[in-house]
């Protein structure tokens, strides 16, 4: 009955509109509330009722990248005027800006540094997950593996005991072996996390790619290497755009180990972040400006993995 | 172009034995067609052949060299699949030149090209070279595969059921085009189907395969007038061979249902021994001073013939007879059979008595 509607569907189907927008607003909320923050000036960031119209202004931004102190004294006329405007933003905060006292340089707040971190260990470990997780997946799936199913079982065992639980023995080990605060240390922890999740979501992926296609290669005289690099990855893609967002997300926002296994040189974002509630009364907008930055990357890469992804939840259903 | 021999191939998966001592010998040039049952072990056989399988025990040898160890490409064979061979995300021309563009063959931009074109013209797909491979149809899927195996210019063309995933009239047009094909490259070719009218129309031999065992190799007229037994005289030829139980008495057949006692012309096996009668439709004889009588239980007219189902007590007896016979479901009829065409086998073991 294409084109006939009952009145009876046509109410279904408002309904489930109606539900979907409900859902939608309670879920972007916190993300509006985010960046609307990151732009209020500070006075406006708490008040009671919430204040939703006003002068979007970048202070929370300048204050973010910037180290600050509290204004002893008022500054002078002239001062204000010889200071750029980034810097009179921070002033009307009532804080100034730190400089380095020989040269006049601006001392940075490390937020920088710490993003750069968390893009640094994020994406390579992703890589290394997606990787790894695709050959295993392939052996798995296409040879004769003595005790495939328990092999499997652990790899997905690894996945059961929340993983703060082994924090501390890891802070332990690592110390030993040198791996405190360095990328390294990162990147193969959270490969480790992934890695079971990217095996098993590929082995999916990979089960569904006929053999016929590589056999077919072999048979025309390539080897297996090359069949996996020229047939079976092009048909992969799919699988490991959607794994990779997976692995980017969950390495992108961990907090825990993050916390106890980096103080400085390869801190990440998460956090720092909130060490800038510091002592005294909190500043919501420059946490609201880090964490609003800190949503765009994963954002965009979701993003343009979007197509990838959207057939990659169907799990492979829209293939013949 | 390449014979090929199998000795004593063996394979088993797992508690299941998928070929048992097989012994094949494919001349060069030769179109053996494999005909078995879904689980006989014929796509292993080809697999073997192939090299994308190795065999438990036995011995394969291309062109008199042992190959058993070889690999894939190094046997350098090509094989055509019921579906999936193809690439879906490159077009006609890419999966064409996909097997010439490995490193074993070593050819320039400009060979590849001429390779690609000449096979697209043989098979006729030549308008279809820049299509994505997703657009086509069974059949142009079917002749790409095809395609993909002859610009290779293998020593063997091994083929898995490549006409059974398609609808009956492009089957028939490529069963011919098929067949014209290898007259034209004179290559040798191992068939695998399960589709006893391909095997019969296409194949120089026959190999019939059941569960693991190849129990005949023959050219298509023999396996069809002197089956080694009941199983392979079933496995060709529709409807199938009648097998009807009975003794022989005094030079006659004389049959456990009815009693009924009809002509043999040079029987085989002595006085009183019981025998397994095995006769094909069309050498049942429907006449009215035929010794036999039955009741008609079923007519499928196929314009040219009819098919007739008789009813013997209880045993069914199907003959072929003009579709120009007027006849009736429950009309009584009489019948005999051609006695120079009936074929004795063991009622034991099945086994046809003449030859061994």
């Amino acid at each position: 009955m294409a084109g006939v509607r009952t009145s009876r569907e046509k109410w279904g189907n408002r309904i489930a509109i109606a539900t979907v927008f409900v859902a939608l607003i309670i879920m972007l909320t916190p993300i509006y509330w985010i960046t609307a923050t990151a732009f209020k000036p500070r006075n406006l960031a708490t008040t009671i009722p919430p204040t939703v119209v006003f002068t979007p202004e970048v202070s929370p931004f300048v204050k973010l990248f910037t180290k600050r102190s509290q204004l002893r004294d008022q500054p002078t006329q002239k001062e204000y005027d010889a200071a750029p405007w980034w810097e009179q933003m921070v002033f009307d905060g009532g804080e100034k800006v730190v400089r380095n006292r020989k040269t006049g340089e601006v001392r940075p707040s490390g937020y920088a540094d710490r993003f750069k971190n968390s893009l640094i260990i994020a994406i390579t470990s992703t890589l290394l997950a997606v990787s790894m997780g695709t050959l295993t997946a392939y052996g798995f799936s296409r040879f004769k593996v003595r005790g495939e199913d328990d092999w499997m079982f652990f790899i997905l065992s690894t996945r059961m005991l929340p993983p703060v639980v082994v924090a501390i023995p890891m802070f332990l080990m690592y110390r030993v072996v040198g791996l405190n605060d360095t990328h390294l240390g990162l990147i193969i922890l959270y490969t480790a996390f992934n890695l079971s999740f990217a095996v098993w979501i590929m082995k999916g992926f990979i089960d569904e790619i006929p053999k016929e296609y590589e056999e077919a290669a072999l048979v025309d005289g390539y080897t297996r290497m090359q069949a996996f690099f020229k047939v079976v990855l092009p048909e992969a893609l799919t699988g490991m755009a959607a794994t990779a967002v997976f692995c980017f997300i969950t390495a992108w926002n961990e907090y825990a180990f993050a916390l106890i296994m980096t103080t400085r040189k390869a801190q990440t974002s998460p956090p720092f972040i909130p060490s800038q509630i510091g002592s005294g009364l909190p500043d919501w907008t420059v946490i609201a400006a880090g964490t609003f930055l800190f949503l765009i990357p994963v954002a965009v890469f979701t993003f343009l993995l979007r197509n990838h992804l959207l057939r990659g939840m169907s799990f492979g259903a829209i293939r013949k | 172009m390449a014979d090929i021999a199998l000795q004593g191939i063996s394979k088993k998966f797992g508690p299941n034995t998928a070929m048992r001592n097989v012994d094949i010998d494919v001349k060069d040039g030769e179109f053996f067609v494999l005909l078995g049952q879904t689980g006989a072990g014929k796509t292993t056989t080809l697999r073997i052949i192939a090299g994308l399988e190795k065999p438990d025990a036995g011995t394969v040898m291309i062109e008199g060299q042992d190959a058993t160890a070889w690999n894939a490409a190094e046997r350098d064979v090509a094989l055509v699949l019921q579906q999936y061979s193809l690439y879906p995300r490159l077009t006609v021309r890419g999966n064409l030149e996909f097997p010439l563009k490995s490193r074993t063959h070593n050819l320039t931009a400009d060979e590849i090209k001429e390779r690609v074109e000449r096979a697209a013209e043989t098979l006729q797909i030549t308008p279809l070279l820049d299509r994505k491979v997703e657009k086509l149809s069974g059949g142009e899927m079917q002749r790409v595969s095809i395609g993909r195996a002859i610009v290779r210019k293998p020593r063997v063309f091994l083929m898995d059921e490549p006409l059974s995933a398609l609808d009956a009239n492009l089957r028939d047009v490529l069963r011919v085009e098929l067949k014209k094909l290898h007259q034209e490259l004179g290559a040798t070719f191992v068939f695998v189907t399960h589709d006893q009218v391909e095997a019969m129309s296409m194949g120089d031999k026959i190999g019939v395969l059941d569960r693991g065992k190849l129990l005949q190799v023959g050219t298509p007229n023999d396996i069809y007038a002197k089956p080694i037994n009941t199983f392979v005289a079933r496995s060709v030829g529709t409807p199938p061979m009648n097998l009807i139980d009975g003794m022989i008495k005094a030079g006659t057949a004389v049959l456990d249902v009815g009693g009924h006692a009809l002509p043999l012309a040079n029987p085989v096996g002595s006085d009183g021994q019981k025998i397994r009668f095995g006769i094909r439709p069309e050498d049942v004889v429907i006449a009215a001073d035929a010794p036999a009588e039955a009741k008609v239980f079923d007519i499928e007219n196929h314009g040219v013939i009819k098919i007739l189902t008789l009813d013997l007590g209880g045993v069914h007896v199907h003959a072929t007879v003009s579709a120009q016979m007027k006849i009736s479901i429950d009309d009584t009829v009489r019948f005999g059979w051609k006695p120079e065409k009936v074929l004795y086998f063991d009622p034991a073991n099945g086994r046809n008595l003449a030859l061994t």
